[in-house]
């Protein structure tokens, strides 16, 4: 399988001595040379309407390279530094051979969901979960809806993830050639909820770029779940662009957990927009990651609309977590909520930077953010960065962040009582990341997710071992 | 049951214990007067091994044990127990999850078994009701947006739950009204057994007109200046401290 790949090894010494190329760095170069040899073979396995903004893509990755840490949206992580090593991709689109029914079983205590899984970036299609989905409703490979809705994705596809301004987004419209199209059609109140298994699975070190693409139409209800894992010991990197449109009084509630290992990288870009009187959930949540980088931004773009976005974030070793938040007041009277919790041990890195933008004819506009902050160690270090920007006058808005250490009066406390250090130390920190949990309105999903907190906190989920939601 | 020698104690570097004797023996209530930032909260935090003070001399012996060699929370699987001056509140613990771990830990300390969830609701009911504590305030985060008053009698339910052989009353009685701490006291006095002991600090004698202590200690400067039966009480309510400072 491996000679199937194509491996960027090979590309970077083919240009030891790139001349001109200052700025892009040696990481970026490997990449636009890999694009270059391969643009065939890419197009080849994926669909036209995919294929159609590669070209601009390329034109922009060659501008822009990675994002370098000057850049204020990019200055906690280090992007070139987590590409440059070499990667396998799957450009020709290479079965790899997994059962993911025998990896997760999944059974939540009354949690029931319509279960998919994404191997990689591949739709996994052969099985699928028995119960229907409503009439219409479409969960499936993006490729092949590419293909048989050329409409619909022609509609919505790469509109709002822009490649102009983003090397990540360029990097993915380049090499994505499939991941997973979601449409929920106007009026359609989808009830169970919708569970998407991305599994990462390799025999060497992968590079994978996933692409999402949901669509909840006017006055249509969703609710979806995603889990991350990656199964093998392997070096993982993953970029992942998911466009998120909900319509006119349209309902998504959208969670997201990342439960890898810690050779994993993950480069998330969401990107959300949302109609009058829509309403959107999002909740982020890294149990147990490597390096990861978040970016989420929300477009207001109907009034009426409302957004909560939470965020949980558990890390410890030298795991880092970097969620880079907007949320963009377009029109006025919407609300927007974010919440985002860290409890950082031993030597994580953690780093939030959220702006919420409330632009001039964005009035009566009410919004709140807030980061709350927990280093358990001296070593671990949080950057915390809070924005708010409000060009209208008539507006309720409100920003903090806080960054603290365990609270050694309720410690002492609590160990009078005859409760041990560790003990103690464990539902300090638990109680403190809770309030983010108990925002989470799926009351089996937000016990299982109290659950695996705690033993996570406990040092019982050191590893991944597949989905912990289903096992 | 519990022995204190020549027990000196300082805190960043100033001391305030200088020299404290005590013996307290199985099933008596003792009482520890004095003023205002004598060191009285001092010597109930040693007792119980809170890490910012630094014992310099002395000895603690507790049945037998060396308490100053152990840990908080070994201490409290001994049996020991402070009713704080100022409980803390902890936003997010849950007073149910708090008393399950506190009490499964002491359990299992003695090598039970935890407590089966039906059992442990059923304590926390009979428990609540020696001192009146609230349903509502059980339900609540510990001590979270308790009043003064029923933090305090949060505290003597947690003693109630735990069951300790000696246990420390560090100004339970400051802010509780007349009939809390009524209701309180009587609570405490239904706990007590031949088995059991206590030192209880407080200003004031309606306390201990409920308790009725065995002894009464005066604490003046870091050292015990007076030791009598309960006229004591009445002899500080009448003519204050002076007439203990030699
Ligand atoms: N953590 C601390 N840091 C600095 N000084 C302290 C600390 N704890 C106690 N002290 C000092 O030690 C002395 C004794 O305090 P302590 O709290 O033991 O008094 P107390 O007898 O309990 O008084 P009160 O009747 O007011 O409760 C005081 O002078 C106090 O300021
Ligand atoms: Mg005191």
């Amino acid at each position: 399988m491996n000679n199937n790949k194509k491996n960027i090894s090979s590309s970077k010494t083919d240009n030891s001595s790139p001349s001109g190329e200052v700025g892009r760095g040696v990481a970026a170069i490997q990449y636009i040379d890999l694009y270059r040899e391969c643009r065939d073979m890419i197009a080849e396995h994926s669909a036209s309407l995919l294929n159609a903004p590669r070209e601009q893509a390329l034109a922009d990755f060659e501008r822009l390279g990675f994002p370098t840490q000057k850049e204020e949206r990019y200055k906690y992580t280090d992007v070139a530094a987590a590409f440059a090593p070499d990667y396998g991709l799957n450009l020709q689109h290479i079965d790899i051979p997994i059962d993911p029914y025998q990896v997760f079983r999944c059974d939540v205590p009354n949690l029931s969901t319509s279960l998919y899984f994404v191997v990689n970036d591949r739709f996994y299609d052969k099985a699928l979960p028995k119960a229907m989905l409503p009439e219409g409703v479409l969960v499936m490979s993006l490729l092949e809806a590419a293909v048989k809705y050329p409409e619909l994705i022609g509609k919505y596809y790469a509109k709002q993830a822009r490649t102009h301004k983003d090397g990540i987004n360029a990097l993915n419209t380049m090499f994505c050639q499939d991941g997973l199209f979601i449409y929920v059609p106007k009026g359609v109140v989808v009830t169970r909820p919708i569970q998407i298994v991305n599994i990462l699975r390799a025999d060497v070190d992968l590079m994978v770029n996933r692409r999402v693409l949901i669509v909840v139409e006017e006055q249509a209800e969703a609710c979806v779940l995603f889990c991350d894992h990656a199964i093998d010991d392997h070096q993982f990197l993953t970029t992942q662009i998911s466009e998120v449109y909900i319509g006119e009084n349209a309902h998504l509630e959208l969670y997201e957990l990342e439960e890898t290992h810690v050779k994993n990288h993950r480069f998330a870009n969401m990107y959300v927009d949302q109609q009058r009187s829509s309403s959107a959930t999002i909740d982020s949540i890294t149990l147990h990651n490597g390096l990861t980088r978040n970016r989420t931004d929300v477009t207001l773009s109907g009034e009426y609309a409302e957004t909560n976005m939470y965020g949980c974030v558990i890390a410890d070793k030298q795991q880092h977590v970097d969620n880079n938040t907007l949320i963009d007041h377009r029109v006025s009277n919407c609300q927007s909520n974010e919440l985002y919790k860290y409890v950082l041990d031993d030597e994580a890195v953690g780093a939030f930077a959220g702006r919420v933008l409330v632009r001039e004819n964005a009035q009566k506009t009410v919004s709140q953010e807030t980061n709350a902050n927990l280093c358990a160690t001296d070593t671990a270090r949080m950057y915390t960065q809070p924005m708010l920007e409000i060009y209208a006058d008539d507006v309720k808005c409100s920003h903090g962040s806080t960054v603290g250490q365990l609270n050694e009066q309720a410690l002492f406390y609590m160990r009078q009582r005859g409760i041990p250090e560790a003990e103690a130390r464990m539902l300090l920190k638990f109680a403190f990341a809770g309030e983010v949990l108990d925002s989470i309105k799926m009351e089996p999903l937000r016990d299982r997710l109290h659950h695996l907190v705690e033993k996570r906190f406990r040092g019982e989920l050191s590893k991944c071992e597949g989905c912990r939601l289903c096992k | 049951m519990l022995e204190i020698r020549d027990l000196h104690a300082s805190i960043d570097g100033k001391e305030i214990l200088k020299g404290i004797n005590l013996t307290i023996k199985d099933g008596e209530v003792h009482a520890l007067m004095g003023q205002n930032g004598a060191g009285k909260s001092t010597l109930s935090n040693i007792i119980v091994g809170h890490p910012a003070y630094e014992v310099t001399q002395g000895s603690i012996v507790f049945n037998g044990q060396d308490l100053l060699a152990m840990a908080p929370e070994e201490r409290a699987h001994a049996g020991i127990f402070l009713s704080f001056q100022q409980p803390v509140e902890i936003p997010g613990v849950s007073m149910t999850n708090f008393m399950r771990a506190a009490l499964n830990a002491k359990r299992k300390a003695q090598g039970l078994e935890p407590l089966n969830a039906t059992d442990f609701l059923k304590m926390m009911r009979e428990r609540r009701k020696i001192v009146e504590l609230d349903n509502k305030l059980a339900n609540r985060s510990v001590n979270e947006g308790f009043s003064g008053g029923e933090k305090k009698r949060n505290e003597i339910f947690q003693m109630a739950m735990l069951e300790p052989t000696f246990s420390i009353l560090d100004e339970t009685d400051s802010g509780l009204d007349v009939d809390a701490l009524r209701i309180v006291a009587e609570g405490f006095n239904k706990l007590r057994t031949p088995q059991t002991s206590a030192l209880v600090i407080t200003h004031y004698q309606r306390l201990l007109d409920y308790l009725k202590p065995d002894i009464i200690h005066v604490l003046i400067g870091g050292q015990i200046v007076y030791t009598g039966g309960p006229e004591v009480a009445t002899m500080i309510e009448e003519s204050g401290f002076d007439q203990f400072i030699r």
